[in-house]
């Protein structure tokens, strides 16, 4: 019985931290209309950022043992130079350039951090670092639970910011530009500037998520920052609706659960000389999922609702 | 030095052969079909299929040619490969991207390439194994051009980089010289004026996943040859294609082959100073450089 409910506080765990990089992902791509094709870098740069401020000293770069909060802002604010640095050289010109350079930016982020022996501890990774709250949660049961909810805690919180961004001024401003960028412009706004700034928070929300993931495991490396988990992250708001950061949640929990229980089924029950290739149909998997859905339910299984994104407050215009 | 700028050549034919068909695909459909490097990996072993059934023909056919490790057999199974490709890349049109199409904008096609690009290596990956396969056994010997500096060709990288010349040719005279070549401009420039004028829309869009499939199985061919045919191939090519088409210019098949032997070249030089296993990031670096000094490439124009 404890087994279970350890288990599925660690399913939990990493579900929720996964649906946080959704919410930053449909900020993007929701309610933007981005296209990032590089969520592991972003989700990555949080990570080694938030270990390397927070981590024990070692052969390799960081090691600078800041407090956890501070090494968790560091790693988000990693992602978020990342971000703004690809979307100044990008986001002026036409789509197809962010989509490319972002995937770019990914293939080269796994890539230097395998390689950087000196920056990042190349392929072995970082490790040595010290959870926070040890002191008095241990180690054991206590410390999942504990930080479980803290997880849940930053997962509420992003959800309610986008929610309330959706709502505000600049939310609007973000779908009128999704829509019509022309008209957007002809009402003075500077749809560069906005989708810059989307991009950049929307990065940060995802190395928000890594500096969460990479705490969890006291450890990354750059079998962490492998396409797959870009792939996982867009089938996770295809599935869940873009544009609806609920759908997204939902998502996050449904293709994380359905990853997991693909990934346990075919390691018990495929047959031996299958197992070698077990990796493979999961991938071919998840790419049907993004197919399917977008083939014949772009939308999602939750909708984006336009109905609710008017002000409640009773303004009128 | 030099041997690293002849390597880069001929790599570049082949990264140019690639980038072609992309560039076409997105100058006419607008999007960025992160699937396409996969055709490279259908012609391959398209020609690897093939190459073995047409040998079982006639015995002699099984010989190399000249001093190539290319068989007369896989020669002969390349135009096959190059149309069983293009038809691939219609039929995904047909079954995918037409329908992704009408139901959602450009960055739903996008998303969809990528979903396309997973299952087709994976279910190559399924079908011949995940290990590396090769034309042929025997051994490509390189021959010694000169022995200060040493520089090495292969006869399979000459026969390439002819032959992936030839095909660039072809091209050229294709869309410069014929009606067909014409209407594919002018599609590209306008569709609607386009088919106003009585181009067939349609029509053209299959001819252009035609051409691009079938150049993307030269190429895949060709690396097959000169390296090995083996399921992530695809996902090895796509940045470098990727970078070709950015530093040529989307849209320009002229820009697209000068970007090809551009990052070639640059690849191979760049092992002068760096450690080999940086290679795969040197894409990404040409395409911030190329954003930096020149955001539309080339050739390229700017175009919303």
């Amino acid at each position: 019985m404890i087994g279970v409910i350890s288990y599925l506080v660690f399913f939990a765990t990493v579900a929720s931290i996964l649906a946080i990089a959704v919410l930053g992902l449909n900020l993007h791509w929701g309610y933007t209309g981005l296209f990032n094709g590089g969520v592991v870098a972003f989700f990555g740069a949080g990570a080694y950022g938030t270990l390397m401020l927070g981590g024990a000293p070692q052969p390799h770069l960081g090691g600078f043992e800041w407090p956890w909060i501070f090494a968790l802002i560091g790693g988000v604010a990693a992602a978020a130079v990342l971000a703004w640095i690809v979307g100044l050289l990008t986001l002026r010109l036409r789509h197809d350039y962010l989509a490319i350079a972002t995937f770019g930016v990914a293939v080269a982020f796994e890539n230097t951090m395998r390689n950087a022996q000196g920056f990042a501890g190349g392929a072995q990774g970082i490790r040595g670092f010290e959870r926070p709250f040890r002191e008095f949660a241990g180690n054991g049961l206590g410390w999942n639970l504990l930080y479980l909810a803290l997880v849940l805690v930053a997962l509420v919180a992003t959800y309610l910011f986008l929610e309330r961004l959706a709502r505000a001024p600049f939310g609007r401003l973000l779908r009128a530009i999704r829509e019509d960028e022309e008209a957007a412009r002809s009402l003075g706004k500077s749809p560069a500037r906005i989708r810059l700034t989307s991009f950049v928070t929307g990065s940060a929300i995802m190395g928000l998520a890594g500096g969460l993931y990479g705490t969890f495991y006291a450890f990354v490396s750059p079998q962490d920052v492998l396409p797959i988990l870009t792939f996982q992250i867009w089938a996770m708001l295809i599935v869940g609706g873009a544009g609806n950061n609920r759908g997204a949640v939902a998502g996050a929990f449904l293709i994380w659960g359905a990853w997991t229980a693909s990934g346990w089924g075919l390691s018990r029950f495929a047959p031996v000389d299958w197992q070698l290739y077990a990796g493979s149909i999961q991938w071919v998997l998840i790419g049907s999922v993004i197919v399917g859905m977008l083939m014949w339910r772009p939308e999602g299984l939750f909708p984006e609702r336009v109905g609710e994104d008017r002000p409640q407050t009773g303004r009128t215009t | 030095m030099i041997q690293h700028l002849i390597d880069g050549v001929l790599v570049g034919a082949i990264i140019s052969l690639g980038a072609i068909g992309l560039t076409m695909v997105m100058h006419i459909l607008r999007f960025a079909n992160f699937s396409h490097a996969e055709l490279l990996s259908v012609g391959a072993y398209a020609a690897f299929v093939l190459g073995p059934l047409i040998a079982g023909l006639s015995g002699a056919l099984e010989a190399g040619i000249g001093p190539l490790s290319l068989s007369w057999a896989v020669a002969l199974a390349v135009p096959l490969a190059m149309a069983i490709t293009g038809a691939t890349a219609v039929l995904l049109d047909r079954i995918v991207f037409q329908r992704v199409r009408a139901k959602g904008g450009e960055l739903s096609m996008v998303f969809a390439s990528f979903g396309v690009a997973l299952v087709m290596r994976n279910v190559i990956g399924l079908i011949f194994g995940l290990s590396p396969h090769l034309y042929s056994r025997d051994i490509a010997f390189a021959q010694i051009i000169s022995y200060d500096p040493l520089i090495m060709v292969k006869p399979d990288q000459v026969a390439v980089l002819v032959l992936a010349l030839i095909l660039m040719l072809a091209l050229h005279l294709l869309l410069s010289r014929t009606t067909f070549g014409y209407s594919l401009r002018a599609v590209a420039e306008n569709p609607d004026l386009a088919q106003v004028t009585g181009v067939d829309l349609k029509a053209a869009i299959r001819a252009v996943w035609l051409i691009g499939g079938a150049l993307a199985a030269a190429a895949g061919v060709f690396y097959g040859l000169t390296n090995q045919i083996i399921p992530v191939m695809g996902r090895d090519l796509v940045l470098p294609i990727f970078a070709a088409t950015i530093a040529g210019g989307i849209g320009s098949v002229y820009g697209a082959v000068l970007g090809g032997f551009l990052v070639g070249i640059a690849g191979n030089l760049a092992l002068l100073v760096l450690p080999p296993g940086y290679t795969p990031s040197l894409p990404f670096v040409i395409i911030i450089a190329v954003l930096l000094l020149r955001p539309h490439g080339l050739f390229g124009e700017a175009r919303a």
